[in-house]
């Protein structure tokens, strides 16, 4: 039975990295590379919570649910990516049965990834997503994105053609790290603590009718069971349906036979059904979670107050809107094909961290490119055509505006030094091209020269940030983007747009 | 202690010591540079008195019967191509482009061009560029990635491990990165320009197209384009270079964006020389040698010929 669960999570481990890789330029093909997040419940009823809303194909996860309400966590044991690797990394442990019963023994600690889940939905419910911070297999998206797959091919353009970077792949990276560690001592006690979507489904398992059974005529008490059971559920006393992920450890190393699955019978003793709470913890969390939104809402909006650096991916929707669907997963990072998008650090403020933001020093937004929002399995980047993007067909005129390049004419070089250059205005992909160049003649004494200033023009300028990327002022650009006249904001504007107005602005 | 313990333990400990001492010594030895991996691109010219002539124009709709056509005035494609050759084909892909915008060399010369190669009995031909734009997306929206593959070439994208420092030795470049994992895997390279307008320079053409084989850096060249691109053509001695002008970017180049800014051209140019392709694409595209002066500095240094009718000018129609 470990052996078969075994095949069952390298299989979807597989599966995973797979998809991972496959999301990429590349690579592209059509492959379901959303495929994970998409049946993850624990992003469909947090984005149902703070949207109203089932984008596209998170209705994935109902299957799972009903089967959850009728089997229990199965998942947790044989299909989450970030529980096999816990697993994996147990391998490194010295099992001993005393040891190990100590190790796996249920604590009512456990009852805080409850409490968590609790103050996440009701912060959800008031617009502040963030079960995306701890949800498994966002953080294993994240984490693999930013940090592992990026480390791994550094140098060597195994995965990539040139090196991926990102700027707090790190903590991502380190996250992981942390919970694998842990596995080693605790055997799942990521899972057993704090997993947000563990607590979900193990709520929903409260309801299930098979679960397993121990027939108390042959047992001796020898609590094999609980020393091989890594999820805590207590297959030795009365079993607790909400923590067992079905590993079913304790079926193949009863030695009595005393234990197995299936519906309710009178020989085993009686489940406990839910988590190990009471209504008055339960009302704690969400106080925190209903606390948690109304302390934010001191600060100064990010509507009326734009953030220049704050300059999100096309299509991207509204301030208020994004934040109530992004969950941070990475996805888009993981796809884009010039490494442009980078988790934020501040840019967004801190609930907005790790979301993503244009970096154009990094990379640069291709106009011929849609797929971060392909790939968006919430729809805090709306999926959009290539039409409306660049403003053609019946989005003629309306391309969508990520921002607005400035020059900073004291390190521009034919501004500041008399020096040719213009590269900017070569890469500039708008037709006709938003940066324009001006012939001028100035003098060095009695030196003539004759140079070409570039500047902007705003009604053409869509905030791509090529400019800034291959400006040769390479340590701070002599001429970059701001997230001013960015289409998804009305107030963050500074143009005053004329009915008879050519431009590119709507 | 026993004799024979003794003896293993002082072996042990010399043998330690030794090795200690050993490493000390080679790595203080070490360079902290490595200068001495300098790439040198080969010469991967033909001599040209094999040639019946060395300028042939040819006029015409069908690319595969003009490049067959352009051979044949040369003197036959099996002067410049020997059987087990590795050529590369240098087409510029620049730019994530759809082939009708203009930026990139067309789709049918390029595969037209790589189909004759093969015919002449070259083992591989690969077909490369390092766009500023991502690889895959500029291979896959100009058309020149399904095209090489219908041909029987290959496409080989560059990653950063490609380049390596080169030594130039030009007017403005003295060393730089070029794509040396490329450059020093073949045996012949074919320069497939394509004929367009550029912001700064006038013009990009046969020279310029060079651009596309260095690696990080190259934004700083605009401070001093003219010695540049002089320096490019002095940089890479090619086998041959086919200019393709059968479709020319007349505005808003190097990018374009508009169809409406790409004119009918109907020409290929065939000659070993870039600098003359450039002279005789400077007048296609009616530019004055006053903006497009690099061509004159790369004459006035050896390079090539400005004058192209030296070379035995011949213009055909297919």
């Amino acid at each position: 039975m470990r052996t078969i669960r075994a095949i069952y999570q390298l299989f979807f481990l597989g599966l995973f990295l797979l998809l991972l890789y496959w999301a990429s330029y590349d690579r592209l093909a059509g492959y379901p590379v959303r495929l994970f997040l998409d049946t993850d419940p624990l992003v469909a009823v947090g984005t149902v919570l703070s949207t109203g809303t089932l984008y596209r194909a998170l209705w994935y996860a109902i299957p799972l649910l009903v089967l959850t309400i009728f089997l229990g966590r199965f998942y947790c044991g044989w299909i989450c990516p970030l529980g096999a690797l816990q697993d994996f990394a147990a391998l490194l442990r010295r099992s001993r049965l005393k040891k190990n019963i100590h190790d796996n023994d249920y604590r009512p600690i456990y009852r805080l990834k409850y409490l968590i889940l609790t103050t996440f939905l009701v912060m959800a419910a008031f617009g502040m997503l963030q079960i995306g911070l701890l949800d498994p297999l966002v953080l294993l998206t994240r984490a693999m994105t930013t940090s592992v797959l990026p480390s791994i091919d550094r140098g060597e353009s195994w995965l990539f053609l040139t090196s991926r970077e990102f700027d707090l792949g790190w903590i991502a990276g380190l996250l992981l790290i942390s919970v694998l560690i842990a596995a080693v001592y605790r055997p799942r006690l990521w899972c057993k603590l704090l997993c947000p979507l563990g607590a979900l489904l193990g709520v929903f398992s409260r309801w299930s009718i098979f679960h397993v059974r121990r027939s108390l005529d042959n047992c001796d008490d020898c609590r094999i069971c609980a020393a091989n059971c890594p999820a805590g559920a207590e297959p030795d006393k009365n079993l607790r349906k909400s923590e067992c992920m079905l590993l079913l450890n304790c079926l193949e190393t009863c030695p009595s036979g005393s234990i197995s699955f299936g519906v309710m019978n009178d020989q085993a003793p009686l489940p406990v059904a839910g988590p190990n709470l009471t209504r008055r913890r339960i009302a704690g969390a969400a106080l925190a979670g209903l606390a948690v939104p109304l302390v934010f809402r001191s600060r100064p909006s990010i509507v009326d107050t734009p953030r220049p650096q704050l300059i999100r991916p096309p299509g991207s929707l509204a301030e208020p809107d994004f934040l109530a669907r992004c969950i941070k997963c990475e996805e888009c990072m993981q796809i884009c094909p010039t490494n442009v998008l980078q988790p934020s650090m501040t840019e967004a403020g801190i609930e907005g961290f790790w979301t993503p933001v244009l970096k154009n020093t990094i990379g640069y937004c291709e106009v011929n490119c849609v797929l971060c929002g392909e790939v968006c399995p919430t729809g805090a980047i709306d999926k959009i055509t290539l039409d409306q993007k660049q403003g053609r067909g019946e989005f003629k005129g309306k391309p969508i505006v990520l921002g607005t390049a400035f020059f900073d004419r004291g390190r521009c070089l034919p501004w500041a030094m008399n020096r040719p250059c213009v590269v900017c205005q070569e890469v500039c992909p708008t037709s006709p091209k938003a940066i324009i160049t001006d012939e001028v003649v100035v003098y060095e004494g009695d030196k003539r020269i004759e140079l070409k200033r570039p500047r902007i023009e705003p009604d053409l300028c869509i905030g791509c940030g090529i400019c800034e990327h291959e400006c040769p002022v390479v340590d701070r650009r002599a001429v970059y983007v701001t997230s001013v006249g960015e289409t998804r904001s009305e107030k963050n504007r500074m143009i005053l747009d004329t009915p008879v107005s050519t431009g590119g602005k709507s | 202690m026993q004799r024979r313990q003794f003896l293993i333990q002082t072996a042990k400990a010399s043998a330690m010591a030794l090795g200690v001492t050993g490493a000390g010594i080679w790595l203080a030895g070490r360079k902290a540079t490595e200068s001495d991996r300098v790439f040198a691109i080969p010469d991967y010219s033909i001599p040209q008195d094999r040639l019946t002539r060395n300028f042939v124009v040819v006029r015409g709709t069908n690319p595969a019967a003009m490049v067959t056509a352009g051979m044949t005035e040369l003197g036959g494609i099996g002067k410049f191509i020997s059987p087990g050759d590795r050529v590369l084909v240098k087409p510029n892909v620049g730019f994530d482009r759809p082939s009708f915008m203009g930026a990139t060399t067309s789709p049918e010369v390029t595969g037209a061009v790589v189909r004759a190669v093969l015919a002449a009995g070259a083992a591989r031909v690969v077909v490369s560029d390092n766009p500023i734009n991502s690889p895959a997306a500029s291979f896959g929206r100009s058309g020149i990635g399904t095209a090489v593959a219908q041909a029987g070439g290959e496409v080989r994208y560059l990653s950063e491990n490609d380049f390596r420092e080169t030594h130039i030795g030009g007017v403005a470049l003295g060393q730089f990165t070029t794509a040396a994992a490329l450059l020093g895997g073949v045996d012949k390279v074919i320069g497939l320009p394509t004929l367009k307008d550029h912001n700064l320079s006038g013009m990009s053409f046969a020279m310029k197209n060079w651009y596309g084989l260095l690696g990080l850096g190259r934004n700083r060249f605009h401070q001093d384009i003219q010695n540049v691109i002089a320096d490019l053509a002095f940089m890479i001695k090619p086998t041959l270079v086919i200019g393709d002008a059968t479709r020319i970017l007349t505005k808003n180049g190097p990018t374009g964006g508009s169809p409406s800014d790409v004119k009918p051209g109907g020409t290929l140019i065939f000659s070993t020389d870039a600098v003359a392709v450039d002279a005789f694409g400077r007048e296609m595209l009616k530019r004055s040698a006053d903006i497009c002066r690099y061509i004159q500095l790369a004459a006035d240094r050896g390079i090539g010929t400005s004058d192209y009718n030296s070379l035995g000018y011949m213009e055909v129609h297919v």
